[in-house]
């Protein structure tokens, strides 16, 4: 039995409806402090329909109720700073001007360089740890993100997972996140949140890759390949 | 005598320069360059209105611009269509209403302005907007920014994007009504969009880019009054003449030394 000192999230019969449609039925579940939650889902399941609703962005029927005061770190999809002239610097500093630097360390970015380069000229990979220190920057203690990896190639995807994994260990922040990865899920999550418009499956992210549970979430045979750079 | 014409039309030209200039940074970025050119034609029936009625014609153009930023923000909120589809269907029918009713002797000083008409009072009231607009532009500038890169990002961080939308809306027909008397209704939108596409040719960071934009509105303004004093011609085609040839040397800096921001 947890106690409530362990939670820090409880979702009660959340249910969100977008233009009349149901997007998300009656999700319940909570979520332990300074784990990893991996949310899952095909596409259109309310993935970040979810992240919205957790972040009050969008009106929602039911009860979400985080503990003790959280600080939330966000880093929503498809974010793009396309020819913007914004620097590095500048972006950050939109959320306070002390600790930048100690944050680009912590995502792997310590090369005083970056900090003047054009947002839009950035990597996928370095425009990725760039949003991940925006998200920290502020001391959050829990940290939202949607598809972090998606612009990113494989080998960048591994290390910025590594970093999360980090990240949760050290500072103790509690991860939810968005991902399609099967691998980096079972690898660098604990627990898992199967998403189809209700919840599909709740429980530990090493079950990802038993058959029965990866048809219940997509809905067909899915044969694992081995990862690149997984075991 | 002539400096009794050329100061006030400068101190305005370089006023509304800096502060179209400035506002205007953030409406390229927003993708509104076309909104920013429209939005200035919709206070041809509000000068209109204060000739035949007898009123200071800039508060019938502030007016004017300032209940239609305040109707597109609404209906861009209410119908979820883009502002360009709104301001294309709104502002060209206002600026058919101005030409209709605006009497014929004063149309072609409305439409392109005349440093003969400024006086020191239009400089002074010209001089306080503009700081007023550049001042409070500067406090939302950092959220209205994020609300480019992200509306979700910039929600979840506690900023209200609707609110700072129609501030700044508000601020650029402020802006645009002041730059009236000098520019002319039908180009005065020039002011706000070409300073900031040539800064930003120029520009790999926000700091760099706001001041070139404003420079480039003061330089534009200025040179468009000179200009004007000096030859006789209107002074909103010689501002806009100005403005692009600053545009094309930026060009050139740019291809000649390879910038890249």
């Amino acid at each position: 039995m947890e106690s409530s000192d362990d939670c820090i999230l409880t979702v009660s019969d959340l249910s969100v409806r977008i233009q009349n449609q149901l997007i998300l039925d009656n999700i319940n579940f909570k979520l332990k402090r300074g784990t990893t939650l991996a949310i899952v889902g095909p596409n259109g399941a309310g993935k970040s329909v979810l992240f919205k609703a957790l972040l009050n962005l969008i009106p929602y029927m039911g009860k979400i109720e985080w503990y003790n005061k959280v600080k939330i770190g966000y880093v929503p999809q498809n974010l793009t700073a396309g020819d913007m002239p914004i620097s590095v610097r500048e972006f950050l500093s939109f959320k306070g001007c002390s600790g930048i630097k100690g944050c680009l360390d912590l995502v792997g970015l310590n090369n005083e360089a970056i900090m003047d380069k054009r947002l839009g000229t950035l990597s996928g990979g370095q425009f990725q740890r760039v949003l991940i220190a925006w998200a920290i920057i502020d001391g959050p203690n829990v940290l939202l993100f949607d598809e972090p990896t998606s612009a990113v190639d494989i080998d960048n995807e591994e290390a910025i997972y590594e970093m999360l994994n980090r990240l949760e260990r050290d500072s103790e922040i509690t991860v939810l996140i968005i991902s399609h990865d099967i691998h980096l899920i079972r690898d660098y999550s604990e627990d898992m949140l199967a998403l189809n418009r209700k919840v599909i499956f709740f429980g530990k992210s090493e079950r990802i890759v038993e058959p029965e549970i990866l048809k219940m979430i997509y809905g067909s045979e899915i044969v694992l390949g081995k990862h690149a750079k997984g075991s | 005598m002539m400096m009794d014409v050329l100061v006030p039309g400068l101190l305005t030209a370089i006023s509304v320069g800096l502060s179209a200039g400035y506002l205007g940074s953030l409406m390229v970025l927003k993708k509104m360059s076309l909104v920013g050119d429209a939005l200035s034609h919709v206070a041809l029936p509000g000068l209109a209105l204060g000739i035949l009625f007898n009123f200071n014609p800039f508060i019938g153009a502030f007016a004017v611009l300032f209940g239609s930023a305040a109707i597109i923000w609404r209906l861009e909120r209410v119908t979820k269509l883009s502002f360009e589809t709104i301001v294309g269907a709104i502002f060209t029918l206002a600026l058919a209403i101005g030409i209709l009713i605006i009497p014929q002797v004063d149309l072609l000083e409305a439409l392109f302005g005349n440093i003969a008409a400024v006086t020191y009072t239009d400089a002074i009231t010209a001089i306080i907007i503009s700081a007023i607009a550049i001042y409070l532009t500067r406090i939302v500038y950092s959220k209205l920014i994020m609300g480019m890169i992200s509306e979700d990002l910039a929600i979840s961080a506690g900023i209200n994007i609707a609110r700072i939308n129609l501030i700044y809306l508000l601020l650029v027909s402020l802006t645009v009504a002041a730059g009236i008397k000098i520019v002319g209704s039908l180009l005065v939108g020039f002011l706000v969009v070409v300073p900031a596409a040539t800064a930003k040719t120029l520009s790999s960071n926000l700091l760099r880019y706001s001041i070139l934009s404003s420079f480039f509105g003061a330089v534009s303004g200025t040179s468009g009054v000179l200009l004007s004093n000096f030859t006789g011609l209107p002074t909103g085609p010689l501002v806009v003449v100005s403005g692009v040839a600053v545009f094309i040397a930026a060009a050139l800096i740019r291809w000649a030394t390879k910038y890249s921001p």
